[in-house]
């Protein structure tokens, strides 16, 4: 156990490295997109006098560098700063999305690991009969459709059709817990179904993979029903790359569900970053960056250290 | 992005007879004194009452409440909601007062006088006067503005107050059709303190700021002290940011919102069986424009640029782009309904022989052009390119679209690269029209087009008094816009909305979409 | 060589086609067709790729077998031509993935130590950046044709490959017989691809079933964006895009592209079960 602490210990700080070095990409990579905040603002309204004048009031006229150690500076005291586009402070800005977003993905996980899980292990049960394919063919045509349109069908079937969801995830702070689940029931679902598939197969993959194992055999001899030899014996060695799969997909429906969101105006942090970068808000864009950066970094950690606990060979030093 | 002006579509009559019995007197705006708008003889009567939900296609998290840095459709509603301008686009296309009850010309039409509204309350309980009027235009002046106003108002010499109600605004030049400007959506009048207008949403317009969460939602609630009568009839009012045209329709439908801007025109014709909606359609003022540089290769050949003019099928692309909701174009900015539009000036069609013959007359074969599009351009531009190459190739002539990156569109590539997709949303006067993006040497002159003859009659017609020599050299700069210039303008693009029968209006105003951005003011909902 | 044992290959293949059960034949045929789809396209396409034949949504018809798109051009044709735009693009950029993300996994799995905390470092710093925000400013930076799209994407997609090898790989590379080799001296490319590879490739070639999805789907992703594909080029990912909004009218035309995707991930995966079977060595049924 020693070792697992040094383990996180040494990642936790690896961890705040990636953030450091993530925080210089992004803004190396929004310095060199074309354009700044004063002409994106502008758009087709720019003049260059206008320009200047709106880069000299921004700050923006001081060099790269010394507006990156000054970020870093103020960001290590804990403060992100204020929005470039509108002086608002952007902790505030970004409390409550970042409250929507990780609500969002809590939902759709509650959601989609169990069913991943059970799909993938009665898939493994019955593999290769008439209700493996079918669970095969629904989690494949589901992922092959894009989320925007993953969304409309599920718009039309119980939006528009049977009318008992709405359609647009109108929330905000003053909304009640209930009115929320259920603005946020279509985008949830949205997002279970497209993450569902890949968790499932990789559950079913694992599985199968370990059932020419000897130890399986064995448990079989036993006389164990089939599915206690894959709960028990089969499921905990394959847990490790499960555990990858899901958290991969959990980072996903923190991080990358900028699409689901625009379909139905979930105010998370998603559309947020997206409007940054195109604006070239860049306070902005490396806050919400941070933290999804930070997210990645934990659940990768937590990831790790299961795959560890799982298989504890991988503890012992060569 | 909405962005420019639009034309009033006036009926020629009512215009000419304003502008006559303006030149006679030399005072226009005598017309419009009552600045109420005129109630229609078929109209049904508005209820008071109700929360007025509507999806806009714009929106963004880095929106302010700043009237000089409104941007797009979204802030433009909700900025109307809040604030009151000087003047107004009646929905007949009169220019009426609002916050000025009338105003005057010098002969010279250099020296502007307004007279200010008695009565007029702003949310914070202060009383209108002439120096928050004079702070708010000086918001859009000087070197630290960012609006974008400040290149339309770079005539103006100096603005005072004279007595707590009257401004007189000064030019450098002539411009009788300057009070247009002040109707301008980004010219809202704030309450000021020692000379700063206050930017932080407080209006005087017919609702107070209740809410807003920019990119997603603005409320607003009824202004217990609203100077106007028969207006803003909504209990409170909400703007819904819903970018994705889909979801837009689907709330629609739903019925979670009453009304929506910017439907998707190719499915228009399956969302008319809903017969629980109603779709408007006005204007066709706002323009497609490709603008060629005309000092670059192969475009500083006027043939050649004659060539592209006639390559393009204008038909097929209302036809297909617009569904039908939209005008031709005859290569010039100005809108049918204005009226010093050149009715007689031969439209130009799709002809893929004279475009050959130009092609030849240039001295080319063939031809092969990079068309640069982005639906940050206008939703379709890039399929416009997609039918204009079918179209030249007709002709012999190859076009290239390329499809530029929506983000930093109008930064990187509109007026960078020679041959572009864009926009207009026009001018509510010829004259600013022309001088915005055709005058030699204006910022948005996208073309580069600097012809001596056009730019002579420009400045002539500013400060003309007489309406038949100003119709005379309008007509004459179309013709060298259509003849010469360096820009193809295929079509104008009607205002297409689809809106709840439980929403009541009159005539819809086509000065800009959603009834000249004032729909939380005219419109009202008739289940209450 | 290849010539003489060609026609030995080809009785394998179909013998073992032939053993093979009915969903992997299927799976089999269906790629098998797509990819001739793709080789042929001009040849079977009654039109041009861009040509527009008529005006805009023109019903099912024997002239236009699936109708007509948004701008009026022949949907079969499209639909023609996008197997072959879009298998090329997620074919190259799914190998292009898969030998980054792969070798860097299996290395880092192998060697352990610096070069592990090295790779997985650089890598969790690629990770922790959005996919759909970092190939925006990507591709907003180097533009977006299609040699950018598919580093791009191969360069995003490939984190995710290495991720799973190496959790996979590390599994591996303490077994006892990868001991025995690193004893026996063997060198560390025998171990990676002798030792290694073949014992992880089962849960690589599922995954890569899937990440060939994926990628039909980022692209379709960056068209909502305004990224994507250059016009007048067919492909499935905005094909769906430019006619999702006909679904919400319950009209089918956004399910054809949609379901050309759809009907090759569900063979590819059928095929790829197949062969997971066949090589968990499973004797039953």
């Amino acid at each position: 156990m020693e070792s697992i602490a040094k383990i996180i210990g040494q990642r936790v700080a690896f961890g705040a490295l990636t953030l450091w070095i993530v925080s210089l990409i992004i803004f190396a990579g929004v310095q060199l997109l074309p354009g700044d905040i004063a002409t994106e603002l502008l758009g087709q309204s720019a003049t260059p006098e206008t320009v200047a004048a709106l880069r000299k009031s921004l700050g923006l006229d001081i060099p790269a560098y010394l507006r990156y150690f000054d970020w870093l500076r103020s960001i290590l005291q804990g403060n992100f700063g204020t929005a470039l586009a509108n002086g608002r402070d952007i902790a505030e800005l970004i409390e409550p999305r970042l409250f929507n977003t990780l609500l969002l993905a809590a939902s759709a996980a509650v959601i989609s690991v169990p069913l991943a899980l059970i799909g993938g292990i009665v898939s493994a049960l019955y593999r290769n009969t008439f209700i493996d394919r079918a669970i095969n063919v629904v989690t494949l045509a589901s992922i092959s459709f894009p989320e925007f349109f993953v969304a409309y069908i599920l718009i039309l079937f119980l939006a528009v059709n049977a009318g008992i969801l709405p359609s647009l995830s109108d929330v905000d702070q003053s909304t009640s817990a209930l009115g929320r689940l259920t603005a946020m029931a279509l985008p949830a679902l949205t997002l279970a179904v497209v993450v569902l598939a890949h968790m499932l197969r990789m559950t079913r993959t694992s599985i199968v993979n370990l059932l020419g194992n000897q130890y399986i055999e064995t448990a079989r001899l036993k006389g164990l029903p089939e599915w206690r030899v894959l709960v028990r014996h089969a499921l905990p060695n394959a847990l490790g790359p499960i555990a990858t799969v899901i958290v991969l997909n959990l980072a996903y429906l923190i991080t990358g569900v900028v699409v689901v969101e625009v379909v139905f105006v979930y105010p998370g942090l998603g559309q947020l970053i997206v409007d940054s970068v195109q604006k070239r808000d860049i306070p902005v864009v490396q806050a919400c960056s941070l933290i999804f950066a930070a997210t990645y970094v934990l659940l990768n950690l937590t990831a790790d250290v299961l795959s560890i606990v799982m298989n504890p060979r991988l503890m012992r030093p060569k | 992005m909405v962005k420019g002006y639009d034309f009033s579509p006036l009926s020629a009559v009512n215009r000419r007879r304003f502008l006559q019995s303006a030149a006679a007197i030399g005072a226009i705006g005598i017309g419009s004194a009552s600045g109420i708008l005129p109630s229609l003889a078929e109209v049904t009567t508005p209820k008071k009452g109700g929360h007025f939900k509507i999806g806009v296609g714009s929106g963004s998290t880095s929106d302010t409440l700043d009237p000089a840095t409104y941007y797009e459709t979204f802030m433009y509603i909700f900025g109307h909601s809040l604030h009151g301008y000087l003047t107004e686009m009646s929905p007949d296309g009169n220019l009426v007062g609002e916050l000025a009850e009338s105003w005057e010309p010098s002969k010279d039409a250099r020296t502007w006088t307004f007279k200010l509204r008695n009565g007029v309350e702003f949310h914070n309980g202060k009383s209108l006067d002439a120096d928050d009027v004079v702070a708010s235009i000086n918001h859009h002046r000087g070197d630290q503005t960012k609006s974008g106003m400040k290149n339309p108002l770079k005539t103006v010499q100096d603005i005072r107050s004279d007595g707590p109600a009257t401004v007189v605004i000064s030019l450098t030049a002539g411009n009788v059709d300057f009070p247009y400007l002040m109707e301008h959506y980004q010219l809202a009048i704030m309450p000021a303190k020692d000379g700063k207008p206050d930017i932080s949403g407080v209006g005087c317009g017919g609702y107070v700021l209740d809410g807003i969460d920019f990119g997603v939602k603005a409320t607003a609630k009824r202004f217990a002290n609203y100077w106007k009568p028969d207006s803003a009839w909504l209990d409170s009012f909400e703007v819904l940011a819903i970018r994705d045209v889909t979801a837009r329709t689907n709330a629609l439908t739903t019925g979670q919102i009453h009304a929506m801007d910017r439907c998707d025109l190719k499915t228009l014709n399956l969302l008319k069986r809903n017969k629980g909606l109603e779709i408007t359609s006005v204007g066709g003022t706002q323009h497609y424009s490709l603008g060629m540089f005309v000092d670059a290769a192969p475009f500083d050949n006027v043939d050649v640029r004659l060539a592209l003019k006639y390559a393009m099928n204008r038909q097929q692309l209302l036809d297909t782009l617009l569904n039908g909701y939209g005008q031709l174009g005859n290569d010039h900015p100005i809108a049918s309904s204005n009226r010093f539009f050149a009715k007689n000036l031969p439209k130009r069609e799709y002809d893929p022989e004279k475009a050959k013959f130009h092609l030849k007359k240039a001295g080319l074969s063939d031809l092969k052009v990079q068309y640069y599009a982005s639906d940050a351009a206008y939703t379709g531009a890039v399929d416009a390119g997609v039918l204009y190459q079918q179209d030249a190739a007709k002709a012999g002539i190859t076009i290239d679209v390329v499809r530029a990156p929506a983000d930093g569109y109008y930064d990187n590539v509109w007026m960078k690269k020679p041959f572009t997709a864009n926009y207009w949303g026009g001018r509510p006067t010829a004259d600013w029209t022309f001088s915005t993006a055709y005058e030699a040497g204006a910022d948005w002159n996208e073309s580069h087009w600097k012809n001596p003859r056009f730019n002579e009659l420009l400045i002539a017609a500013r400060s003309e008094l007489d309406d038949a020599k100003r119709l005379d050299m309008y007509i004459e700069m179309q013709s060298l816009c259509r003849d010469d210039g360096g820009t193809i303008i295929p079509v104008f693009a009607n205002y297409v909305n689809a809106l709840s029968t439980k929403v009541g209006h009159n005539k819809i105003g086509s000065n800009w979409d959603l009834d000249s951005f004032r729909c939380a003011e005219r419109w009202w909902l008739t289940d209450v | 060589m290849t010539f003489l044992h060609s026609p030995r290959v080809i009785r394998t293949g179909v013998s073992k086609f032939k053993s093979a059960p009915l969903s992997a034949k299927f799976g089999i045929s269906i790629i098998i067709l797509y990819m001739l789809t793709a080789l042929f396209a001009p040849h079977l396409a009654p039109y041009g790729e861009a040509e527009i034949v008529a005006t805009p949504f023109e019903p099912w018809s024997a002239q236009f077998w699936l109708g007509t798109d948004n701008l009026g051009r022949d949907m079969f044709t499209r639909l023609v031509f996008g197997a072959r735009n879009t298998l090329g693009i997620a074919l190259v950029t799914t190998v292009l993935a898969f030998s980054l993300g792969c070798s860097a996994g299996l290395a880092a799995a192998t060697f352990g130590g610096w070069t592990d905390q090295l790779l997985s470092r650089l890598v969790d710093v690629l990770m922790s950046i959005p996919q759909l925000i970092f190939a925006l400013l990507l591709l907003s930076i180097f533009g977006t044709s299609i040699p950018t799209l598919i580093v791009v994407i191969a360069v995003l997609d490939s984190t995710r490959v290495f991720r799973l090898t190496r959790a996979v790989a590390i599994n591996v590379a303490v077994l006892d017989y990868v001991e025995a080799a690193r004893l026996r001296g063997e060198g560390p490319i025998w171990i990676m691809t002798r030792e290694i590879l073949p014992n992880i490739a089962p849960t690589l070639i599922a995954e890569f079933g899937l990440r060939f999805c994926f990628v039909f789907l980022l692209i379709s992703g960056l068209s909502f964006l305004g990224l994507g594909i250059q016009p007048p080029t067919a492909d499935w990912g905005s094909m769906v895009r430019d006619s999702a909004t006909l679904i919400t009218y319950g009209d089918v035309t956004p399910l054809l592209p949609a379901g050309a995707i759809a009907l090759l991930a569900v063979a590819i995966n059928l095929v790829v079960d197949w062969f997971l079977h066949w090589a968990s060595g499973l004797k039953e049924d």
